[in-house]
């Protein structure tokens, strides 16, 4: 029997079901595991995911053939059955469980094991395969439990306050800005945020989440407003003109990459912050373990090394070329339109 | 990045270690000067005294010998984290750092101890393992690993294995020294170099200049230049100046006190027995001498190039081979000291009258005075400068003649004003991850230059592109690998650079037969083919023309 996914130079392919998993080019049918632009590309014919992902593809993508189905709601089709299944990564993020002739596969999407109280806790899905991303597939990635980091993050707000300085937090427009936002909500009255933020929130708003208030950062606000307070901006920000405004003001960036000081140094921030969406070297092993697979496709990242760990650790294991992003959901943060 | 002088996490009441990787941490982030200074001031301002006597040492090169090695730590670390070693050295490779490698890789106490053991705790136990066998060593290691966090650990491995490099300067140091003791930075400079023993020397004397017995080795911290950013007409009346030739050897101190001789590098290193043709002087020079001057390969009152007496400076032993084919000479700049009398407040032109006595009654063919580059007005010098490189000289200094000697890298007064680099364009064969702050980009490139239709390697380069050039040329490497030796890529040799140099000589130790001095990429030529890059007869050319 062939395999349940193949892997082609669109993407994963499901040839029962005649669809792909993530696809990097345009398909006909795409089952999307959440919506950052390195697994949620446009031009596909149809759109299969998680229905809190849909308000943000809409606003990602653009009006388009949507379906949307909830975690642990199969569906059949084809002789397959499909299901999502919470993958702990941001909103909306799912793995993709599919079942033919009793062989079951689960693609993981992006996931972390440590529960963020966003995102839904991360589930385990027996398998025979997996799929699994390897983003941090380094044992040097271990990351402190949030509620340490957080404290990291309020702590250095404080200096900042005391120097009279604003702090700029970079993070992830989808994702990392609600975490990092629901972390430091009640340190300061008011939270500023980048228009990128900004419509994210939005989205999320009127989908019924509860998120802290945010300011939007316009250039009509005096430079006094910034001063002590807390903004939260993405990547694509930082460095940029657009910083001026806060001036003086220290920047912590919020990414797993933080965890190494060269990419620290690299990034040019006055504080890195090793907080992730992403599971780290104990995360994928404990994910890995928990499915029982006897096989394991590593994508995205390190899936050499940590394909070749698990072979060692009797797990018949091998890497898998992706598509997928390396540094950790950069392509969401589309240019600000109004500011500057 | 941010705009004001103060800065990151301080946290109150951190014990020693804990402070000191902080302090590291701040001074690894930190890119502005003045944000390194806020550091170290905090720094002094809340350390206990012992620990600062260890700061100022490590952070003026006197580091603890090292006792492990590299592969012992790796190992050691593989056994206690359960990994097999590729896996660590994977790790490594996207790091950079064993040391930093390692803090990661040892998973962190649940409850680390508030106040740790203070750094000079760890130092001296350094110090007093040089001696105790493998298995003390690894039980006090892993026990240390244990119980320090991450953060501590990769300054305890840095320590350990000696391979500490902190981004600031003594002068530095010594200005936040100054700054909390109120006292003139020239002052501090001069309490803590020479020699002292960080382990006896406490705190309060080291820096009042009280400590215990007389040294008489101490040399004067060495004035610096910068080079010169305008114009050189622009430093107004030719009359006001004189020019020396830049001589590119090891910048030295020679002092004669208490009837001893003393020989120190630039870098605060004792190095009197290296160059043993220099007992000599101790005859010869009065009591209570500090000359600052060049330690050159001289033969037959001719400079010759650098190389030849780097091929001495590294060896253990000096031999008699070693006398002939590279005799040091020194060629004298300046006197500091004379009669035992500080003079370096005296004007330029009074010091230099006083060497010029000095060493004329000397009468000792190798001991020579850095001769005066005579010129009328800047048009004439700037004609003479362009000989500078037959004579094996990096160009010319500048010194205001009523300047006094200052102490560490200051503008005005003196200015180097080197000639022009050599230069040639070549393709990129290998690329290699940086380290530190470069550590997940392809930064580190090997060159080649044409020899008929083969491409033959005769340099790595480091620095001279920016981050963002960089960025690019790190993508070209990841789609355009042919084959992969452990971390080095084998890339498509097309992408051409113009490679500056201050100097090239004979090597047998390279392919090419030639060996660049301070090799860096001047200009991408993105408008340059492949096939149109330098030859290797090129090369030898320019051996031929400059390297001797
Ligand atoms: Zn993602
Ligand atoms: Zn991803």
């Amino acid at each position: 029997m062939g395999q349940i996914i193949e892997f082609t130079d669109s993407g994963l392919y499901c040839p029962a079901g005649q669809f792909y998993i993530d696809p990097w080019k345009p398909v006909d049918k795409a089952v999307i595991t959440h919506a950052h632009s390195d697994h949620a590309r446009p031009g596909n014919g149809s759109y299969l995911c998680h229905y809190a992902s849909t308000p943000i593809l809409q606003l990602r993508l653009g009006d388009n053939a949507y379906q949307s189905i909830g975690w642990n709601e199969p569906i059949q089709f084809n002789g397959i059955k499909l299901s999502l299944h919470p993958a702990g990564h941001i909103i909306g993020s799912s793995q993709v469980r599919i079942e033919q002739d009793g062989e079951v596969w689960v693609v993981s999407g992006d996931y972390k094991v440590e529960n963020d109280s966003i995102s839904g806790a991360f589930e385990p899905v027996p398998c025979h395969t997996f799929i699994t991303e390897s983003t941090f597939g380094l044992p040097i990635y271990n990351w402190k439990p949030q509620a340490d980091i957080y404290t990291d993050i309020r702590n250095w707000i404080h200096s900042n306050q005391l120097a009279g300085k604003t702090s700029v937090l970079i993070a992830y427009s989808l994702g990392k800005a609600q975490r990092v936002l629901q972390a430091i909500a009640h340190l300061t009255g008011k939270v500023f945020v980048h228009g990128a933020i900004w419509n994210t929130h939005q989205v999320l708003l009127q989908a019924g989440w509860q998120l802290p208030e945010v300011i939007r950062v316009t250039p009509e606000l005096p430079k006094e407003a910034f001063k002590g307070q807390v903004v939260i901006a993405p990547p694509s920000a930082d460095g940029t003109p657009w910083m001026r405004r806060f001036a003086p003001y220290s920047v912590g960036v919020c990414s797993g990459w933080m965890q190494v000081r060269g990419h620290q140094r690299r990034r040019n921030a006055d504080a890195g912050f090793a907080l992730s969406d992403h599971a780290d070297w104990k995360g994928l092993l404990q994910a890995v373990k928990a499915t029982g697979a006897t096989k394991v496709y590593a994508t995205h990242g390190f899936q050499a090394v940590f394909s070749r760990y698990l072979t060692e650790q009797g797990i018949e294991a091998a890497e898998v070329k992706t598509e997928y992003g390396t540094e950790e959901e950069e392509a969401i943060t589309e240019p600000e339109k109004t500011d500057e | 990045m941010s705009n004001t002088t103060d800065h990151t996490i301080h946290m109150p009441g951190l014990g020693g270690m804990q402070q000191f990787a902080q302090l590291v941490q701040d001074l690894g982030m930190h890119t502005k000067t003045n944000d390194k200074l806020e550091a170290l001031v905090h720094y002094f301002t809340h350390a206990n005294d012992k620990d600062k006597v260890w700061v100022i040492a490590l952070f003026s090169g006197r580091r603890p010998r090292r006792t492990i090695n590299s592969t012992q730590l790796q190992t050691w670390c593989a056994e206690v984290v359960g990994l097999p070693l590729w896996l660590l050295e994977e790790s490594y490779h996207t790091v950079g750092d064993l040391s930093e490698t390692i803090a990661l890789l040892i998973p962190e106490q649940n409850n680390p101890a508030v106040n740790g053991q203070p750094l000079h705790y760890y130092v001296e136990q350094f110090l007093q393992l040089e001696k105790a066998d493998e298995a003390t060593k690894k039980d006090f290691i892993l026990h240390s690993w244990q119980e320090l966090t991450s953060k501590e650990r990769f300054v305890f491995n840095k320590l350990l294995s000696s391979t500490f490099r902190v981004g600031v300067s003594q002068s530095m140091m010594v200005n936040a020294l100054a700054r909390i003791l109120q006292l003139e930075s020239s002052v501090i400079a001069h309490r803590i170099s020479g020699n002292w023993d960080p382990s006896t020397t406490s705190f309060d004397a080291l820096v009042s200049g009280e400590g215990g017995s007389v040294d008489h080795s101490k040399p004067y911290p060495f004035y610096l230049a910068y080079a010169i950013e305008e114009e050189v007409a622009a430093l107004g009346d030719p009359a006001d100046w004189q020019a020396e030739w830049k001589w590119d050897g090891i910048r030295g101190q020679i002092i004669k006190r208490n009837g001893q001789l003393f020989v120190w590098s630039r870098g605060e290193d004792l190095i009197t027995e290296k160059f043993p043709e220099f007992a000599a002087l101790l005859d010869k020079l009065p009591e209570g001498v500090v000359i600052d001057g060049e330690i050159l390969p001289v033969k037959d009152e001719q400079v010759l190039n650098f190389n030849v007496l780097q091929t001495r400076i590294g060896r253990k032993n000096v031999t008699k081979k070693h006398l002939q084919e590279a005799p040091a000479g020194l060629y004298a700049y300046d006197l500091l000291e004379l009669d035992g009398q500080d003079i370096r407040h005296l004007s330029l032109t009074e010091r230099r009258a006083a060497l010029e006595i000095l060493i004329q009654g000397l009468q000792l063919p190798f001991v020579q005075l850095s001769p005066i580059v005579t010129f009328d007005d800047w048009q004439q010098l700037t004609t003479l400068r362009e000989s500078a490189r037959d004579l094996n000289s990096e160009g010319l200094m500048l010194k205001r003649k009523s300047s006094a000697y200052l102490v560490g890298r200051k503008r005005g007064d003196w200015w180097k004003w080197k000639i022009d680099p050599l230069t040639i364009d070549a393709v990129m064969v290998y690329a290699q991850k940086g380290t530190g702050r470069r550590s997940n980009l392809y930064t580190d490139y090997t060159f080649a230059v044409k020899d008929g239709d083969k491409l033959v390697t005769f340099t790595k380069a480091y620095s001279g592109l920016t981050d963002k050039e960089f960025a690019q040329v790190d993508n070209f490497v990841k789609r355009n690998s042919i084959e992969k030796f452990g971390p080095v890529r084998t890339v498509k040799p097309e992408l051409v650079f113009e490679i500056a140099f201050e100097g090239i000589a004979a090597s047998n130790r390279h392919k090419s037969g030639v060996a660049l001095r301070f090799p860096r990429m001047s200009r991408w030529r993105t408008d340059k083919k492949a096939d149109e890059i330098n030859t290797l007869d090129d090369l030898k050319k320019m051996l031929a023309l400059y390297g001797k």
